[in-house]
């Protein structure tokens, strides 16, 4: 008789199976549609024509101003509420952060739905300000994700930090500039890289505020929805590239905050 | 003049929280310059609470710090000349060590020439040189403790405030540490005040010591005195090992506790109710005609220098410290030298005594079967299936092991001429008026001495039972 001998790599399987069917398969697919012409010809020409278009760069301008901003709004509200609600001895203060919260539970069409009616009702017609409207809706909807990893680390942040820089002649701004924002950073950039990138392609968002302005997903979408494969994969190849791009730099200014990880 | 040689000077201070919890209560010290002061006390005694009110963290609620004889009670920790060595370091992790260490000198704004010299100096002198661009995670606990003193020490304090700054050190590091901060406070001649819960380190380090419990101090003074001439029975039983004993004086320079009567020198009026103190080291082993008390010897450990040795005699126990071994289950005498029993008049009359554990995990005192379970008395603890304990950890307990003290106050005794309806029987030993009540002396059948505190008067050698409520005993688990 033998002894049927279950190995723990055996235990990874469905997971390796699951990640080449699902992740790279399609990477590859996206890759092979975007350095191919309509007869299957390997070309460069989407590439090219990406970066020649003023239209496709226009767009990339525009959702890189839409997103920075957004992501600018969204730290300049998020920072001192995280701030305020880690550091304050407040006996609601659960519920003040469930408050923030909830928000992310209620579902995204209806929010977004009853900020559309909102916005219509204070500006009289949504077209009048795109970049604005395009703004608001977003951080509306992003903030919560900016608050959480911030109010995190600064809740994190040991006191006794605060004490000693107290302690050895800082004023309370000094001990704040040198030792809580610092070691807040890391809070700051997961808030950041969770607001900035959905900032650039949920597009969902504008389409529901009737906004007719493109940002890039707009266009992946307007790509295949005019059965342009190869174009749509090549801006998706490139979005992918700038995000892997922007990780890597954050990460690396992680590396030089070694304590203080984020919740998200 | 004397003004002028105290740096610092609490008076009155009181610190009570928003909950209501007094933290510290009637706090008074005064400190020399370039004394090395230590609080000592088990946690939540208020030491910490004191030290952070000192460096600014904490307001009093009331009461006035005097620094050189100036009010520094409004002042903010960073308008105060003095600095702090944390617990738990609070370095700062996101700054190399020299930067940690310059911190302070940047807040005064030293000339960075200045700040490099001193930063190097300062690292000689906790032996860490050339670490100035190393990072605070890559130090061991040692070496950040030592930048954490260089850090305080670097801005020339007036005071340096230590915040049991070795307890997170292993022994052996723990040891080398104590002689080198000794040695530090002797070079830089800066007033240490060093808050610890670690008597031995209270002991061997301070110049003197303040000893503290529940906010209120117990007593002040040098190692020597507070440890050969305790004030109280918390101050003995906290510095150092002690037996102590509920007594009572019964006669000129003769008191009785422990079921026999001693010599000694401390001259109290008969009658008073005193406790009573012994060092296990002063405790002399006879044979047992010889002995002023005697007992069976319970259990005899090696403890390398010495042998711990303890003895009950009735329902009392004696640790003994001795350099000859005797053997469990020995018969011996005991006797005590006069002067080194030290005799103190009892504040409460709190009656302490020693009760077993049944087969069914409840508790038992006289053979009696206590109404009370050991699972109420060890928090978290429950009771398996086939009758074993377990903590709340899950770890098996070993009941037999377990030496467990009930605590009652005398009002909460009552006297019974039905003896049998007593938890113990005994006779009245001693009666003393107290304008509303007579305070008894009870001596047992069993060999120990109650305190009882009743309206009515009984006669000396009136047979009584002593009915005891268990709901009113505070039952503790011993170490």
């Amino acid at each position: 008789m033998h002894k049927i001998s279950f190995s723990r790599k055996a235990l990874g399987i469905p997971y390796v199976i699951f990640l080449m069917l699902f992740v790279v398969a399609p990477l590859f697919v996206l890759i092979y549609y975007a350095f191919t012409n309509g007869s299957g010809q390997p070309t460069l020409q989407n590439l090219t024509g990406f970066f020649s278009d003023p239209n496709t760069l226009g767009t990339l301008f525009y959702s890189f101003g839409i997103a920075m901003t957004t992501t600018l709004v969204c730290l300049l509200l998020a920072y001192p509420t995280a701030y305020i609600l880690a550091t304050s001895k407040l006996k609601g203060q659960s519920v003040i952060i469930m408050l923030f919260i909830m928000p992310m539970w209620i579902n995204f069409s209806l929010r977004i739905t009853a900020l559309k009616e909102i916005l219509t009702w204070i500006e009289g017609n949504l077209a009048y300000y795109p970049f604005l409207n395009a703004v608001i809706g977003m951080t509306y909807d992003f903030l919560p994700f900016m608050i959480l990893p911030i109010y995190t680390t600064i809740s994190k942040l040991d006191g006794a930090l605060l004490e000693a820089a107290r302690d050895l002649g800082a004023d309370e701004l000094t001990a704040f500039l040198k030792v809580t924002l610092p070691l807040s950073v890391p809070g700051i950039i997961s808030g950041v890289s969770m607001v900035f990138l959905p900032a650039m392609t949920n597009y969902v968002v504008l389409d529901m505020l009737y906004n007719s302005t493109y940002i890039m997903g707009s266009l992946i979408g307007s790509y295949f929805a005019a059965y342009n494969w190869h174009g749509g994969s090549m801006i998706a190849l490139i979005l992918l590239a700038i995000i892997c791009l922007f990780t890597l730099l954050t990460r690396g200014a992680e590396d030089e905050n070694p304590r203080g990880g984020a919740l998200l | 003049m004397n003004q002028s040689t105290n740096i610092i000077e609490l008076k009155h201070i009181v610190k009570k929280f928003e909950d209501g919890f007094v933290a510290v209560e009637d706090f008074n010290l005064e400190v020399k310059r370039g004394e090395f002061v230590t609080f000592l006390g088990p946690s939540g005694c208020g030491k910490t609470t004191t030290l952070r009110m000192i460096a600014g963290f904490d307001n009093p609620s009331e009461g006035q710090i005097l620094l050189n004889g100036k009010s520094i009670t409004e002042l903010p920790p960073n308008k105060r000349p003095i600095n702090t060595v944390f617990q738990r370091y609070a370095l700062f992790p996101h700054m190399n060590i020299f930067d940690n260490i310059a911190f302070g000198l940047k807040q005064k704004k030293t000339s960075g020439n200045q700040i490099v010299k001193k930063v190097k100096k300062v690292l000689e002198l906790v032996d860490l040189e050339g670490f100035e661009n190393r990072k605070v995670s890559t130090l061991s606990g040692g070496q950040q403790q030592r930048v954490a003193i260089a850090r305080a020490v670097v801005n020339e304090p007036e005071i340096l405030l230590l915040d049991e700054p070795l307890g997170a050190l292993d022994l052996k590091m723990r040891k080398e540490m104590q002689l080198e901060l000794k040695q530090m406070h002797r070079e830089l001649g800066i007033t240490f005040i060093y808050v610890t819960h670690d008597q031995e380190e209270a002991l061997t380090m301070s110049d003197k010591i303040v000893v503290m419990s529940e906010g209120k101090i117990q007593q002040i003074g040098t190692p020597e005195d507070i440890y050969n001439e305790p004030k109280n029975a918390f101050v003995a039983d906290f510095i150092g090992e002690s037996n102590i004993f509920n007594g009572i004086m019964t006669g000129k320079l003769k008191a009785r506790f422990c079921g026999g009567e001693f010599a000694c020198v401390d001259d109290v009026e008969e009658g008073t109710h005193i406790t009573a103190v012994v060092r296990p080291e002063d405790v002399l082993i006879t044979r047992p005609e010889d002995g002023t008390v005697r007992g069976i010897v319970n259990s005899v450990i090696f403890k390398g220098m010495h042998y711990e040795i303890t003895v009950d005699s009735g329902k009392y126990e004696m640790v003994i410290r001795s350099v000859d071994p005797v053997n469990v289950g020995d018969w011996v005498g005991m006797c005590v030298e006069p002067d080194d029993i030290h005799i103190m008049i009892a504040e409460d009359h709190t009656n302490s005594f020693v009760v077993g554990v049944t087969k069914n995990n409840t508790l038992e005192y006289n053979e009696t079967e206590l109404d009370v379970s050991l699972t109420s008395i060890i928090r978290g603890s429950r009771e398996t299936e086939d009758g074993g304990l377990l903590d709340a950890n899950g770890v098996e307990i070993d009941v037999k092991k377990l030496r467990i003290r009930g605590e009652i106050q005398p009002q909460d005794i009552r006297l019974t001429d039905v003896q049998e309806d007593g938890l113990v029987q005994g006779y009245i030993s001693n009666l003393i008026y107290k304008g509303d009540h007579y305070s008894y002396v009870i001596r047992t059948d069993i060999g120990q001495d109650f305190v009882v505190d009743d309206e009515y008067l009984w006669n000396m050698e009136d047979q009584v039972g002593l009915i005891i409520p268990t709901e009113k005993v505070n039952f503790s688990v011993k170490r």
